[in-house]
This record gives C-alpha cells, sequence and structure tokens, in this order.
C-alpha cells in the first residue's frame, strides 16, 4: 500500500478505508491494525488466563528444579561457606603454597565449623575429591583449639595428611563456589596434584563406560520394540474395529499394570530356577547345570524395558497407520510392485514420522529409566539413571548427581537437535 | 460382442464375503478389445467388487476370469499389467509427479533414459508437464486426478480400470475430465473397464453399459438402448427419469399389451416384459415423451397441472394422471408449446411404443 497506483480504479479501492499512502484506517478513522489488536485482545486474554494454571505448574515443577539442577552441577558452596577465612585466603593467592598466615585461618575455620556443626559437610565435599581424607577434618577440628604456632608444623603433627598437595588443591579447587569439577568427574576426568585436568585411572573411569552403555541398550531397546511393535501396529490398523479394540487393550494392558509387578513377574519368568529356564530344561535343550543367566545382567534389563517401552512405540506407529489408505499399496500392485516392493517403497515411508515419534519416545524414556534396571539388571544391566540415584540417595554427592544429569540432558537434546536435521521435528506424529 | 475376440471375459464368476451371502451372483460378462465399458449401478450393487476381482484384489469365490484367453485367477495383481486408476487416486503422497509417474516403470525395470522420455511423454498425454517436480498434496483435485490417468497409462498397459476416478470432483471439472477420458480412450485404443454410480457419466461415456443391482447384471446394451429401451423396470427407473404406472395386463396382442391402471382406465403399452393377461405390470414411460395436446401418439389422458418449474430450455410440470400424483411432463420451451397454469386440466397424449411394459418392482 506504500505506492499510489496508476490505476485510478486501483487508487479508488486502497483509499476506500483511509487516506492513500498511509496505514488503512477503519470507517471511522482509527488505525486497523490497532483496532485488530484492540478486538483480539480480549479473547486473547481469555485464552491466557486459562492456560496460565498449567504454565504456573509447570514452572514451578518442571522448569524450577531442572534449572536447579543444571546450577547445582556447576555450583557447591559447601567449602566456601563454612570454610571462609581460607577460602579467601586461597582465592587471593592461587598460586602459592600455603604460608604460616593460610594455616592459622585454616586452624580458626576449623574451630568455627565445628562450633557451627558443618565440619562434617566441609569433609565430605574434600572427600568427593581425594578419597580418605574425611576424619582429616573431623578428627584436626576436634584437636584445633589445642594447636599452637607454629602452624604449620602443628597440622603436621596432628595429621601427616596436611602435607599432601592433593588436599591444598582440592582445597583450592573447592573455594571457588562455581566449579566445572563435577562435571569433568561425570566425563571421568579429575585434577592432578598441579590442578591441571587429567583423565582419572582406568580402574575408576566408570561414568564414560556408563554413559556409553545406557546408549547402547537405549538403542537395542529402542530397536527391539520397532521390530515388534511394527506388525502389531499394523495389524492393529487394519483389523475390523471389534478385533482391534480387544488387541487394543492387550496392547494397554502393560499400561494399567505396575511397574513393580510387571518388573518383578519377568523376574519369576526369567531367574535361574524360573520359568523360562524350567521349560528349555524339561525339553532338554540345555543341560540342569547349565541353566541361562537370563536377569540380573544386561539380557534382563533389556527384556524387562522392551517389554514395558513397547506400547509407546505401538501407539505412535498405529495412529500413523491408521491414516495411512490401504489403496496406496493396492496402487503399488496394480503398478507392477511385488508386496516386497510395495510395501518397502510406498507404506514404509509413509510411517516415517511414527517410526521417529515412537523412536524418539521409546530411547528418550529409556536413557532416563531407573526401576527396572535397579531391579533386574544387577550389576552389569545399570545405567546412569542408576548412579545418578546413587549419588542422590547413598554418597549424597548431589552435585556430582547433578553434572551426571545435566550430561543426561545436554545429550538427549544433542540426539533430538540430530533427530531434527536428520528426520525433521515437523515430521512427528504421536497421535 | 462375440467370445472368440473377447478381451475380457467373466464366465460364471460368484463372490462372497461371509460364506452365507453372494455380492455377485453368477455373472457372465466378456469385454471385446478397445472397448469402453461401463460397471453402473447404485452403491453395494457388487460392482467395485468385479473391478477388485480384476485387478486381483478380491479372489472370485466361484468361477473364472479370463485376461486375454488366459484364466488369471491364480495371478497376483502385480503380473497383471493392468493399469488401474482409483477412487482417490491414490498418488503416493512421499514422491513428486515425476516419481509416481516413474514407479511402475522402475519395478519394471527399465532404464533410466528411457524412463524419463515415457513420464514425459505420459505427462504431456495430459497436459500436466511442468508439474513434474511436485508433489501430489500440491495439486488441485483435477490435477491429481490427470496424474492418477497418467501413472495408470505410463506403462502401456492394454486393459485399465477406473474405480469412480471422478468423485471426487465438482460437477463442472467432471464433464470436462470425462471428454478427456474418452478422447484417451480414443485415441490409445486401450480397454477401459469404469465403475460409476453416476448415470450421465456412464451414458457421456461408454460403448456399452452393465447395469448392476443386487449382484446381478440387469442389462448390459449401448447408452442408447439403455435410455430407449429398458428392459426391466429398475433399469428404467435407475437410467433416467421416469414415469410410473401401476396396472394389470387385460389383453395381449402381439407385442402390445392392454393395460387396466389403478383408475380403471385402459391403456395400450408395448409389451416387454410382462407374463400374459392377469398379471401384475408397471409402465414406463420418459416424461419427454409425453406431449401436450392429443397429437403425441393413439393413448389419451386428462393431466391436472400441479406445479410448473421453469428451467430454460424446458418447462417441467408435475401432474396428476390416471391417479398418479408424480407424474412428470417436460414441456419444451419453443413457441408453439400451449400456455400451462398450475390446476389447468389438459388433454395429454403418448405413443404406444413409447410407454414399456415392464415387470412389476
Amino acid at each position: 500500500m506504500s505506492q499510489v497506483p496508476a490505476d485510478p480504479h486501483a487508487a479508488v479501492v486502497t483509499t476506500a478505508g483511509g487516506v492513500e499512502d498511509g496505514p488503512i484506517l477503519t470507517v471511522d478513522g482509527q488505525p486497523l491494525d490497532e483496532a485488530l489488536a484492540r478486538a483480539g485482545r480480549r479473547a486473547r486474554w481469555r485464552a491466557f488466563l486459562l492456560v496460565l494454571p498449567l504454565l504456573v505448574f509447570v514452572l514451578v515443577t518442571f522448569i524450577t528444579p531442572i534449572g536447579q539442577m543444571l546450577h547445582r552441577a556447576i555450583y557447591n558452596p559447601t567449602f566456601s561457606q563454612n570454610m571462609p577465612r581460607i577460602s579467601a585466603w586461597l582465592k587471593a593467592h592461587p598460586d602459592d603454597p600455603p604460608t604460616e598466615e593460610a594455616y592459622a585461618l585454616l586452624i580458626e575455620d576449623l574451630k568455627e565449623a565445628r562450633k557451627n556443626k558443618t565440619i562434617g559437610a566441609v569433609a565430605t565435599r574434600i572427600n568427593y575429591d581425594v578419597p580418605g581424607t574425611r576424619s582429616l577434618f573431623t578428627s584436626t577440628a576436634r584437636k584445633a583449639r589445642r594447636l599452637k604456632p607454629p602452624f604449620g608444623e602443628a597440622l603436621l603433627k596432628a595429621n601427616r595428611k596436611w602435607g599432601d598437595p592433593r588436599v591444598w588443591t582440592a582445597m583450592r579447587q573447592a573455594a571457588h563456589a562455581y566449579t566445572i569439577d563435577f562435571l569433568l568427574n561425570a566425563l571421568d576426568f579429575t585434577r592432578d596434584a598441579g590442578g591441571d585436568i587429567v583423565r582419572v585411572e582406568p580402574e575408576r573411569q566408570i561414568y564414560g563406560k556408563l554413559f556409553l552403555r545406557t546408549l547402547v541398550l537405549s538403542l537395542v531397546i529402542t530397536g527391539l520394540t520397532l521390530v515388534l511393535g511394527f506388525p502389531i501396529a499394523h495389524l492393529l490398523a487394519n483389523l475390523p474395529l471389534r478385533y482391534s479394540n480387544l488387541l487394543m487393550i492387550f496392547v494397554l494392558l502393560p499400561f494399567w499394570t505396575s511397574l513393580l509387578v510387571r518388573t518383578t513377574s519377568w523376574i519369576v519368568l526369567l531367574q535361574t530356577n524360573g520359568v523360562v529356564n524350567d521349560i528349555l530344561v524339561w525339553l532338554g535343550l540345555i543341560r540342569d547345570d547349565q541353566r541361562l543367566q537370563m536377569i540380573f545382567n544386561q539380557t534382563g534389563t533389556v527384556v524387562a524395558m522392551t517389554h514395558i517401552l513397547l506400547p509407546f512405540m505401538v501407539l505412535p506407529l498405529y495412529s500413523v497407520m491408521r491414516t495411512i489408505d490401504p489403496s496406496y499399496v493396492r496402487a503399488a500392485r496394480s503398478l507392477g510392485a511385488t508386496s516386497w516392493t510395495a510395501f518397502r517403497r510406498i507404506y514404509l515411508p509413509q510411517t516415517v514420522p511414527g517410526i521417529g515419534a515412537g523412536a524418539l519416545l521409546v530411547f528418550i524414556l529409556a536413557v532416563g529409566y531407573y526401576i527396572t534396571p535397579a531391579l533386574v539388571g544387577g550389576s552389569s544391566g545399570q545405567l546412569i539413571s542408576n548412579m545418578i540415584a546413587f549419588h542422590m540417595q547413598k554418597s549424597l554427592n548431589w552435585s556430582l548427581a547433578a553434572a551426571l544429569a545435566s550430561l543426561l540432558l545436554g545429550g538427549v537434546l544433542i540426539l533430538y537437535w540430530l533427530y531434527d536435521r536428520l528426520v525433521g521435528i515437523d515430521n512427528l506424529k504421536l497421535g | 460382442m462375440a467370445t472368440d475376440d473377447a478381451f475380457v471375459v467373466f464366465d460364471r464368476v460368484q463372490k462372497s464375503y461371509d460364506g452365507r451371502t453372494l455380492v455377485v451372483k453368477d455373472l457372465n460378462i466378456s469385454i471385446g478389445r478397445g472397448e469402453f465399458l461401463t460397471m453402473l449401478g447404485p452403491s453395494g450393487s457388487g460392482k467395485t467388487t468385479c473391478l477388485m476381482m480384476l485387478a486381483g484384489f478380491e479372489v472370485p469365490t466361484h468361477g473364472e476370469i479370463r485376461l486375454d484367453g488366459q484364466p488369471i485367477n491364480d495371478i497376483p495383481p502385480h503380473r497383471r499389467g493392468i493399469g488401474m486408476v482409483f477412487q482417490n487416486y491414490a498418488l503416493f503422497p512421499h514422491m513428486t509427479v515425476a516419481e509416481n509417474l516413474s514407479f511402475p516403470l522402475e519395478v519394471r525395470g527399465i532404464g533410466r533414459e528411457e524412463r524419463e522420455g515415457k513420464v514425459r511423454r505420459a505427462l504431456e498425454m495430459v497436459q500436466m508437464e511442468e508439474f513434474a517436480t511436485r508433489l501430489p498434496g500440491q495439486l488441485s483435485g483435477g490435477q491429481q486426478q490427470r496424474i492418477a490417468l497418467a501413472r495408470a497409462l505410463v506403462f502401456e498397459p492394454e486393459l485399465v480400470l477406473m474405480d469412480e476416478p471422478l468423485g471426487a470432483l465438482d460437477k463442472q471439472l467432471r464433464e470436462h475430465m470425462q471428454y478427456e477420458i474418452k478422447h484417451l480412450h480414443e485415441r490409445l485404443g486401450i480397454t477401459v473397464v469404469y465403475v460409476t454410480h453416476d448415470q450421465s457419466e456412464a451414458l457421456t461415456m461408454s460403448d456399452r453399459i452393465a447395469v448392476f443391482n443386487d449382484g446381478v447384471i440387469q442389462q448390459l446394451s449401448t447408452p442408447e438402448d439403455l435410455y430407449e429401451r429398458p428392459e426391466n423396470s429398475f433399469v428404467a427407473q435407475f437410467i433416467g427419469e421416469n414415469n410410473k404406472l401401476e396396472g394389470e395386463v387385460v389383453a395381449l396382442e402381439g407385442d402390445v399389451a392392454t393395460v387396466r391402471l389403478a383408475d380403471g382406465a385402459l391403456t395400450k403399452a408395448l409389451a416387454v416384459r410382462v407374463e400374459g393377461p392377469g398379471s401384475p405390470t408397471l409402465l414406463s414411460l420418459r416424461p419427454e415423451r409425453v406431449r401436450l395436446g392429443e397429437s403425441g401418439g393413439e393413448n389419451r389422458a386428462t393431466a391436472e397441472m400441479l406445479e410448473m418449474i421453469y428451467l430454460g430450455d424446458h418447462i417441467r410440470c408435475r401432474a396428476r394422471v390416471h391417479g398418479n400424483d408424480e407424474f412428470i411432463i417436460k414441456v419444451p420451451n419453443n413457441s408453439g408449446h400451449p400456455p400451462i397454469m398450475v390446476g389447468q386440466t389438459m388433454p395429454v397424449s403418448w405413443a404406444v411404443e413409447d410407454c414399456r411394459a415392464l415387470d412389476p418392482l
């Protein structure tokens, strides 16, 4: 509308609602876009108020905890808050070896931490980085009142470990509330006595292996649910309604049963003296002393999780397949394609949105699965979430748990991004 | 059509889905090479089932289908070499127009260059050359229809089946496509079996029409015969507009039956399907064959005009004739016709041979 049209009739059309060459006005002279915005405002507010409860709920129960977790992965103030003096000195002298002044401040802090009953937390915090140093802090704090100058020698006399440079490196790191050390730990890296980042000893590299195992098992489970779920979904989508409803109930049955019951029933089935082994022995396929170990290892985790996650693959596949007109395959057949070619070139490509949605759903659920591996995974079937739970509940190293969880979240987001690049997220169809 | 040059033969074909009722009852039909045959009928009459059996998607419960002399009951659909156009076009949504057309050639192992040439020619045939790279979803209904047609023809089948291919188009486009399909058929010399429930479509395009009802072919003849000389009441009702007069045969002389109508009046009709004196019959009379005045023929009656609709080229009058309130008369809108007014009573007449005495419904 910025140009005045050459055609006089066209000009009449454009000026019908306002002046030439300006914003279009309503009949009583208000700008049209303002009138439009005003007309829509009430409806927008009402719509917003309707979603407000959910928005608040999601904010409180989802966004905030995740933000907290991400924050905790890089923020641990236990040492710097409870040992303020030595923390300040260590920050002020990042490269100096500890001096008599530093020892004095340390003893002062130890005394106060003992009085405030926070010495245990401080000791635990350093113990994460240098195992076996918990008693160093608690016992020295007990003796701190009796220590006389020169403090350096007194400390060494109280406990020889105060001469260990690793303890001082750990304290130097812990003095900073913001640290990437937990993320480093979660990736099997640590700091040596000089404060440089190095890999931990091979026998202590557990998290990398666990991440890899989680990834591999999740991919295997996703693949299995696809292979098992595809024919079921196809059947569901093509049976007459009364049969497909019944079959759908069978597919959904696992949803209505407690997760715990389903998982323990797999133990009953798969254990060494369980139903499956008994049948195999009875059939003579294996000898009694050769009973298969099918549970409390990776096999158990894969079997039980495949079963539990199967509906999440079947449902999106079903909803996509139901919309595929059978005449496509018929058309392909009439055009000369064998049933296999018709399936591969015509049917399968049209189910891709369902495969994508199902695979993504199952994979993301599997990556974070906790109860089933904990119950039937034994030691070889544990996933990264079990390690996160361990650090939340047993070792109480929440920062490390948060770091592991953050990496998991980051990994899933990267895979999600990859999926978007490869398949396209708008190709996703969940129902 | 003689049996020896028949291209497609249905020989005593029966089809049942549930083992209790027959959807197709004893179907015998032979279709000549190059013929355009339409299966016309109301929904559920078995016409689509016949087409699906010919395409190979349904198996006949009894009987044999022969294509070019070969029984094809045991040949899977992809080896029959029959082109098919589906009601909803069934264009593969994830492939471009060119890929859709290329598909039947690819599965036949035809080389890339030859494929491209054939696809281009097929697109030219339906005047859609510039749409080769579009996806079916980006085309209008009529354009999709043409592509579906081109895809069914691109591998040069001798027989093409069409299952209500124009059902989803608007009236104008449908009529246009009818002519295009007819012209393509004439130009390519292919055999077409066409299924529709639209009688004007069938009349426009076909060499012969098979009218289906209740799993049986009621009449198989040319469009002209079907309209002018229906053999039973169903066909008379189904094709075109038709006035029904119920009555009883009083006398039969040669092929002229004297019939006593419901109001007691006697009238003469061409005996097509009547059993003899005393049997009930239904007279069928086309609205355009009834004349105002007494010059139309031997049969005369009085009509009380109940309703008039002006339709431009003709005037449609609903009148009471022989006690029938639904009697329709089409009066051509030429300068000579007498003035008609609702409520008026006028004489009407028609020829004996235009009034066909058929079986009672």
